[in-house]
């Protein structure tokens, strides 16, 4: 009456618990084609995770929108940016030829928000750049290493992080004179304590973790243990930080300009409200002139922001796929 | 009558993917004074039981079915009624308990709070009786006032059952209470937990993974699997004369040191505990059953009478074919 | 005593040289001072976790390393695997000592870690997490020309994972607690290893399933001789697969000798109270150890267990006259049966007496 038993045991083919997901047996061909139709599945899952959050979505919309107003600030006229060429009626609040109404030289509000989104963006992406290689670089180095260097590395991020970066800022922009270059050099420097911290304690945290071990125990350098094992389990942590960081570099370039310190031939935001500002046009009753670049800032600042925190919330719950 | 007296009870957790039943109808008695031992792996469900039973399950477990304590329906009790029963009818060691207690509060104070959320004694009392509980543990009483990182992880544990018995309850449902313990001092830990029971005649549920551990100390042994109790009967004939499948294997899986059939002859089961959202169709056992034949993957074996006082839900067990096939 | 499995199982031939060797290992680990404590002149609270340990390993040998938290073996296993740098001592491979150089001898001796969930790293495949190790070491090829995938695939197949193709591109997290200690084990044998070194192989297992694990790790030692030294608390799981386990408590080793006799005729009391927690076994009746496991930062004059020890406690140390020796004098292991050595004034003693140890 008995059949034979189902195999089970050692030699038996013991297939993966999940049947539903088991990818076809295809031959594996090359490690590289592996890993790059690995990467596209791990992307998908990510972006199905992030769609299902409302607030990273409409943060991505309204950077989607900027990127759009960018890139057609690159390939429009800058024309009406110049004050010898400024076709309006100075002070004009907003009207059908001039949606956004006009400055106290008559250029159109529009043009200029346009045009200065272009700086923002950019200062704000290079400065974060900037901070984020330096700021992972020590991170990393004082995380991993640990000992006298972790020591020297982080007593130099507290004096960063410790020094009021505004001051520190005033100073090396009054000594440097001011150019978008400076600038763009000015937040970087001023911006990485704060991400090597966060960094050096991711890394602190995945250096103890038993696979990194296994590893060492498989015969791994410490250069094979950063870069294959380390960095790509801190990924995350530093992207969702870069978003963020973005915010806050735009957010500084704007609070530099607004103080004077800004490259005084480039338009970003921030020299509009201080130009704005200079000219009086809160007593002036100018709204539209201080309301569109502010309303702008409030709006990229806040985008990337929430993609920030929606990143944050897929990363950090591991439990994405369990 | 019995002390707990559960029919049909079963526990499904609403999750992201859909319900996740972790019990799925386990009829469980407990008599006055009786130490009933609940064993199986991860995913059977029945750390979900201890829970269950006073109702302090996460908010995503729905549970179903009877749970009578000393006659009362705990799922029918209104919040005040439930909150008086807990602790004072039965008490719970949770797992990992011993990192449960308040780094910034006195242990004394801890057990004391136990007894005055519950209007048995004023403070001054609470803490007499808190010293004397952890006598009755094996901890000098002065240690009321130690705080909790001044305690070894035994101590700790001790110092949980201290606070389970606070009120007096007459059952005590410990959940994995020596798990995460050294060896030698879970032994010591258990023998205190016999002491006690016997002492004070208490009723206990011992939940854990591992059955060595219940031969010892339970009169009657349950094994759970898949949400299920797969077999039941007195501990030491469950252990020693296995009618179900999966508690041979499990039972094998504790070899006995000085028998010469286990040396250098591990056995185990293939697969692993099923996942609650996928279990097998007709027997949830069948898939890694190394005894398992043709009816098996279409029926679902209930309990059947294998002995005196034992049950096993397997079609193996005679005269459980012929209950089926009536029953089907 | 002859076991049904005995038949099957290689037979380990003591007299050749050890293929691995410890030699009066010690390991310490200091606390931390603070800079003007330490100026002050407060030493460091240093802590023994190894304190002279002897080891041979003999090929084909499962030798299995017991005893509670803290006692070292686990820092034993690491320091013979050259995670740690061990204070005084040597480790011998074949002979030769550990130089500086330990890539090629990882290739030889290989770990299988406790949790197999976190020794995985979860962003890897199972595919790139076996040929991490070929790619660690740059092994492009077999030694019979075979590419990167068919030694993968071998490895898998060795450690019983088949269709082995099925699991290339599938994540840790899709796989079962079983499944995923045979990647680890794959992961060491893809090296072609001559010894496996495995610290709680089975602890994090659910029960059903370590069965499967310990055959496994038969199968490697009867088909392909790999020697393996296990680390483990749990004496069933020495009983069930070694050929010699050595007790260790507070850093050295207590006993040590062939399975059959240590756990179930041991001669130090350690032993028999470890033996006699352990619910299944039978007839040896000796009283629970009371206090907690020891702190390698104290370790106790004389012999280091006496203050726990039940024979000081209930007597019979002092009617054998030897209590006194006991609490002030340190000893190795002395061989007190053939092969079978332990570190204990009163066995010592008791040796010349006709009638062996009561315990059955």
């Amino acid at each position: 009456m008995q059949t034979p038993p189902l195999h089970v045991g050692i030699d038996a083919p013991i297939g993966p618990v999940v049947d539903e997901e088991l990818p076809p047996p295809v031959p594996p061909g090359s490690p590289r084609r592996i890993r790059w139709a690995r990467r596209r599945k791990a992307l998908h899952r990510f972006w199905l995770a992030f769609r299902r959050d409302t607030m990273g979505m409409v943060g991505l919309a309204i950077l989607v929108f900027f990127i759009g107003v960018v890139i057609f600030a690159i390939f429009a006229d800058t024309s009406g940016t110049r004050i010898t060429e400024a076709t309006g009626q100075p002070l004009q609040p907003p009207s059908w030829d001039y949606p956004l109404g006009t400055d106290n030289y008559g250029r159109s509000v529009l043009t200029l928000t346009i045009q200065g989104a272009k700086v923002s963006l950019l200062v704000g992406l290079t400065a974060t750049v900037i901070t984020m290689i330096i700021g992972a670089a020590v991170g990393l180095a004082a995380g991993y290493r640990g000992g006298g260097t972790d020591t020297v590395l982080m007593r130099i991020t507290d004096w960063g992080l410790v020094i009021p970066w505004l001051v520190l800022a005033i100073s090396l922009a009054s000594i440097f004179g001011q150019s978008l270059f400076i600038i763009i050099l000015v937040i970087g420097l001023t911006t990485w304590p704060s991400t090597a911290r966060l960094v050096r304690s991711q890394v602190l945290s995945v250096k103890e973790r038993a696979y990194i071990e296994r590893s060492r125990a498989l015969g791994a350098g410490n250069w094979y243990l950063v870069t294959r094992h380390v960095l790509p389990n801190v990924m995350p942590v530093i992207m969702a930080n870069t978003v963020l960081i973005v915010a806050i570099a735009i957010l500084s370039e704007t609070a530099l300009s607004f103080l004077g310190l800004g490259d005084p031939f480039s338009i970003s935001w921030g020299q509009i409200l201080q130009q704005a500002n200079d000219a009086g046009a809160s007593t002036l009753g100018a709204w539209w002139w201080l309301g569109a670049p502010g309303v702008c800032i409030v709006l990229v600042v806040l985008a990337f922001t929430m993609i920030g925190f929606a990143l944050d919330q897929i990363i950090n719950p591991r439990i994405r796929d369990r | 009558m019995s002390l707990l007296s559960t029919r049909d009870l079963t526990v499904t957790y609403q999750t992201q993917g859909g319900p996740v039943p972790a019990v799925r109808g386990v009829d469980l008695e407990i008599d006055r004074g009786e130490v009933v031992g609940l064993a199986g792996e991860s995913g059977c469900g029945k750390s979900s039981i201890a829970g269950a039973i006073l109702r302090l399950h996460p908010k995503t477990a729905r549970i179903g079915g009877t749970i009578l304590l000393d006659g009362k329906d705990v799922l029918e009790l209104p919040p005040g009624k439930l909150r008086a029963l807990r602790w004072t009818g039965a008490s719970i060691v949770f797992q990992g308990a011993m990192h449960a207690m308040n780094p910034v509060q006195r242990i004394g104070a801890q057990i004391a709070e136990a007894i005055t959320t519950h209007h048995q004694a004023n403070e001054r009392e609470a803490m007499v009786r808190a010293g004397d509980l952890l006598e009755q543990v094996g901890l000098p009483g002065r240690r009321i006032d130690d705080y909790p990182h001044e305690l070894s992880g035994g101590q700790k544990q001790r110092v949980m059952v201290a606070t389970a018995l606070a009120c007096s309850p007459s059952l005590v449902v410990a959940d994995e209470p020596t798990t995460a313990l050294d060896v030698m001092v879970q032994a010591q830990v258990l023998k205190l937990l016999t002491r006690l029971q016997r002492e004070l005649g208490l009723a206990m549920l011992f939940i854990t993974h591992d059955l060595s551990v219940l031969v010892e100390v339970a009169d009657r042994l349950a094994i759970m699997y898949a949400g299920k109790i797969v077999e039941d009967g007195p501990a030491q004939r469950v252990f020693f004369e296995p009618e179900h499948p999966y508690t041979k294997s499990l039972a094998a899986s504790f070899p006995q040191i000085g028998d010469p059939r286990f040396r250098r002859a591990p056995t185990g089961l293939g697969g692993d505990p099923p996942d609650p959202q996928h279990i097998p169709g007709g027997c949830p056992f069948h898939p890694r059953c190394p005894e398992v034949f043709e009816p098996c993957p279409d029926v679902v074996p209930s309990l059947f009478p294998a002995g005196e006082g034992r049950r096993a839900a397997c079609l193996l067990v005679e005269g459980a074919i012929a209950s089926a096939r009536g029953g089907a | 005593m002859s076991a049904r499995g005995d038949e099957a199982s290689y037979r380990v031939d003591y007299t050749s040289r050890p293929i691995l060797e410890v030699r009066d290992l010690g390991v310490s680990f200091s606390g931390r001072v603070g800079l003007l404590a330490g100026l002050g002149g407060r030493k460091a609270t240093e802590a023994r976790a190894v304190d002279g340990v002897d080891l041979r390993l003999h090929r084909g040998e499962v030798l299995a390393l017991a005893g509670e938290s803290g006692c070292g073996k686990t820092t034993t296993a690491r320091a013979m695997m050259g995670l740690i740098k061990p204070q005084r001592g040597q480790i011998l491979f074949n002979g030769t000592p550990l130089g500086k150089d330990l890539r090629s001898y990882r290739r030889r001796v290989q770990m299988v870690f406790q949790d197999p969930t976190a020794s995985l790293n979860p962003r890897q495949t199972i595919y790139e997490i076996v040929a991490e190790g070929l790619r660690i070491h740059r092994i492009h090829r077999g030694p019979a020309g075979e590419a990167e995938e068919e030694l993968v695939a071998r490895a898998l197949s060795r450690a019983g994972l088949r269709p082995p193709e099925r699991f290339f591109l599938l994540y840790p997290h899709e796989l079962s607690g079983g499944q995923r200690q045979r990647v680890v084990i794959a992961g060491a044998l893809v090296l072609e290893p001559e010894v496996i070194v495995a610290d709680e192989p089975v602890s994090s297992l659910d029960a059903s399933v370590r069965g499967e694990i310990l055959k496994l790790l038969m199968k490697l030692r009867d088909e392909d001789q790999i020697s393996i030294v296990v680390v483990t608390h749990d004496l069933g799981l020495a009983w069930t697969i070694a050929d010699r386990v050595a007790v260790m408590y507070l850093g050295r080793i207590v006993e040590i000798g062939p399975a059959e006799d240590v756990l179930t005729r041991p001669l130090h009391p350690y032993t028999k109270a470890l033996l006699d927690v352990v619910p299944e076994t039978e007839g040896i009746d000796r009283p629970i150890l009371s206090g907690e496991p020891p702190d390698p930062t104290h370790i106790p004059e004389g012999c280091r267990f006496h203050p726990r020890c039940p024979e000081v406690d209930l007597g019979a140390a002092a009617s054998a006259g030897v209590e006194a020796r006991c609490r002030g004098e340190d000893l190795a292991l002395i061989e007190l049966r053939p092969g079978h050595f332990a570190a204990c004034h009163l066995a010592a003693a008791r040796r010349d007496d006709v009638v062996p140890s009561t315990s059955t």
